[in-house]
């Protein structure tokens, strides 16, 4: 027999008892209707967030001091890195676009009348490359400035606003004073736009040489940015700057780095281990919808098995085999199950468009989602499907033909 | 053509073995047309069974055209079925969803048969019922749908029809159309076995097989019979 008979068979069965086979599709409707558009919305968030964390540079490796383990005993002062070791950075590490030491405090800031309380960052002229700040007025520091320890700074955007307020509309060329010195303003910044937990723009940045000597007091630098030209030699670089680095402060094989190597993707995959159990949960609760259509499926295959009792009978005496019974119900539960995998995820995408209009939400419908959906649809009616068809297949002819 | 040699057939009931049929010995030519006939209980339907390759027996031997078929496994004997057997049943037993031709074309799909749907219409013919071909069973009277499940039966050019009670559920006057058809199929060379109760039905065959608790007690020509 022709698979496109048994398909056929299959089909008028199954439009022969249109409200049955909606009921028992229904289960997997809603199971595959719930995946796709959970995995929609779900995929909509992470790549919001991703996009929010990428605006911060995502080939970005950033060293930072650590403690010296001397003998068991942990050195107290957190201050091994320094501006030499950023320079050796720049000349010694291939594959890299920029290299930005840091140091940062908070301090008072005040323009005539008023004062403002924010972190003042010592930088190299690289940084606003690196940490993607884009200048909306004046300009950021060069590098002369830096050799020359220069007091000029560049502002924040929320800076701007808490100090100037509406009173000067460009404050490029004014003075302000930083712990009580005179800083020169040479720039502005364009707001990046504050994260729940952090706004980038309450900050104001000044050469790092200037912060270290006339401000904070200091000789080591808190951080030193590296931005690898390329995300995938991001590790090769991180390599790189621990070889250096370590033989720079000589430190033996076998002792612990008296500093820290790492890169914002480690943050990202923090993330992703977060969005990985919640794609879990939503597995784990597709998984269990399927299971109750395919039970479903099941159930109402053993009841038209048996319903149609007498009809395998005729089919057998007319000379079916037993793999020609096993595949006209196979067949008949696989097309509901394929039934309803398709209605779910027309629903699926239904629902994660709704959701994405009237919650104002990013979603993304993805091929493998809905391959997914398809093939586990599939799968599960021929799990559910194979023990009624075998018993279809199984049954004695005579029997069968005697039933009433 | 059909040779049976001490074919026995035991049920098991719970713990009772039943015999329904007990060292049936005979056989018959190729073309001849047989008449089963018996009280009921008598093995009429066990032997039916035996003889259409529905079922094995417990002992004996069955040759169909020199085939061994108590040896067959399952789908062997579903092929034997489909080529050389045609069943013709009392309640007619057609799909009720598929119009008369979908019902004789499904052995020619079974067997893989090119060509059905030109083969269903030319055995449909056959039975005078070229113009029904689309009616589903339930639009057909009973006579009709009889003659569709005889076109079914015939369709795959079996050398063997097995009819169980073929007219028990029509008129006494479609009954004689339909075992005219039966006496046309027998006259172009088919073997046709028939179980009936009815002496009229039998007097269309040429031998009998009169059956009583599992034996067959007479094996006779029907000339002789009326004599």
């Amino acid at each position: 027999m022709l698979i496109w008979d048994l398909f056929k068979m299959a089909l008028r069965s199954l439009i022969a008892n249109k409200l049955r086979t909606f009921l028992t599709t229904l289960g997997i409707i809603i199971g595959v209707a719930s995946v796709i558009s959970m995995i929609a919305i779900g995929e909509g968030a992470k790549k919001s967030t991703l996009s929010t964390i990428s605006k911060f540079g995502t080939n970005i490796i950033s060293v930072k001091p650590g403690r010296k383990k001397k003998r068991h005993v942990s050195g107290d002062r957190v201050v091994t890195l320094t501006l030499k070791d950023a320079r050796a950075i720049e000349s010694g590490v291939p594959l890299i676009t920029g290299v930005a030491a840091q140091v940062y405090k908070s301090a008072q800031l005040k323009y005539s009348s008023k004062n403002t309380n924010t972190t003042v960052r010592g930088a190299d002229e690289d940084y606003s490359r690196l940490a993607n700040f884009t200048i909306d007025r004046g300009r950021f520091f060069n590098s002369d400035e830096i050799i020359t320890s220069r007091q000029v700074v560049v502002l924040g955007a929320t800076v701007v606003k808490n100090l100037f307020g509406e009173s000067i509309d460009n404050p490029v060329g004014e003075t302000l004073k930083v712990d009580g010195k005179n800083y020169l303003i040479i720039g502005v910044m364009e707001a990046k736009g504050a994260l729940s937990w952090y706004d980038p723009d309450d900050q104001v940045f000044i050469p790092v040489t200037t912060a270290q000597k006339r401000l904070f007091g200091m000789d080591h630098v808190q951080s030193i940015d590296v931005q690898a030209a390329k995300i995938e030699d991001l590790e090769a670089i991180k390599e790189d700057i621990d070889r250096l680095l370590r033989l720079r402060h000589n430190i033996r094989e076998g002792e612990d780095s008296d500093f820290h190597v790492q890169n914002s993707a480690q943050w990202l995959n923090s993330w992703g281990d977060a969005a990985k159990t919640f794609t879990y949960l939503l597995g784990g609760v597709a998984a269990i919808s399927l299971m109750v259509g395919g039970i479903g499926i099941m159930n109402i295959m053993l009841v038209s098995v048996t319903e149609r009792t007498r009809e395998i009978g005729i089919r057998k005496a007319i000379g079916a085999k037993k793999r020609e019974i096993m595949e006209q119900f196979l067949i008949e539960s696989v097309l509901m199950s394929f039934l309803g995998g398709g209605i779910g995820i027309g629903l699926g995408l239904v629902i994660a468009k709704t959701v994405s209009k009237m919650g104002g939400w990013d979603t993304v419908v993805s091929l493998e989602s809905i391959l997914l959906a398809f093939g586990f649809s599939v799968g599960i009616g021929i799990f559910f499907g194979y023990y009624p068809a075998n018993k279809a297949a199984n049954m004695n002819p005579i029997d069968a033909l005697r039933y009433e | 053509m059909i040779d049976v040699l001490n074919l026995c057939k035991t049920y098991q009931l719970g713990n009772v073995e039943v015999s329904a049929l007990k060292n049936a010995t005979f056989s018959f030519a190729r073309g001849d047309f047989v008449a089963i006939m018996g009280p009921s209980g008598s093995g009429k339907s066990t032997l039916m069974n035996l003889l259409g390759c529905l079922d094995l027996p417990t002992s004996g031997t069955y040759r169909l055209e020199g085939h061994d078929i108590q040896d067959l496994k399952p789908d062997q004997l579903a092929v034997v079925r489909n080529k050389r057997i045609g069943f013709v049943f009392q309640n007619f037993n057609l799909l009720p969803r598929a119009s008369a031709l979908e019902n004789i074309e499904l052995p020619l799909l079974y067997g893989r048969v090119p060509d059905a749907s030109r083969k269903a219409m030319s055995a449909l013919d056959r039975v005078g019922l070229a113009e029904r071909a689309r009616h589903n069973p339930a639009e057909l009277s009973g006579g009709e749908r009889q003659r569709v499940a005889i076109a079914r039966a015939i369709v795959n050019q079996p050398s063997l029809i097995l009819a169980d009670e073929p007219t028990g559920n029509l008129d006494s006057k479609t009954g004689e159309e339909i075992m005219n058809i039966f006496t046309q199929l027998n006259r172009d060379g088919v073997m046709v076995l028939l179980v009936t109760h009815e002496k009229e039905i039998a007097q269309y065959a040429r031998h009998i097989l009169l059956m009583r608790d599992g034996r067959i007690i007479k094996n006779a020509v029907i000339a002789e019979m009326t004599s």
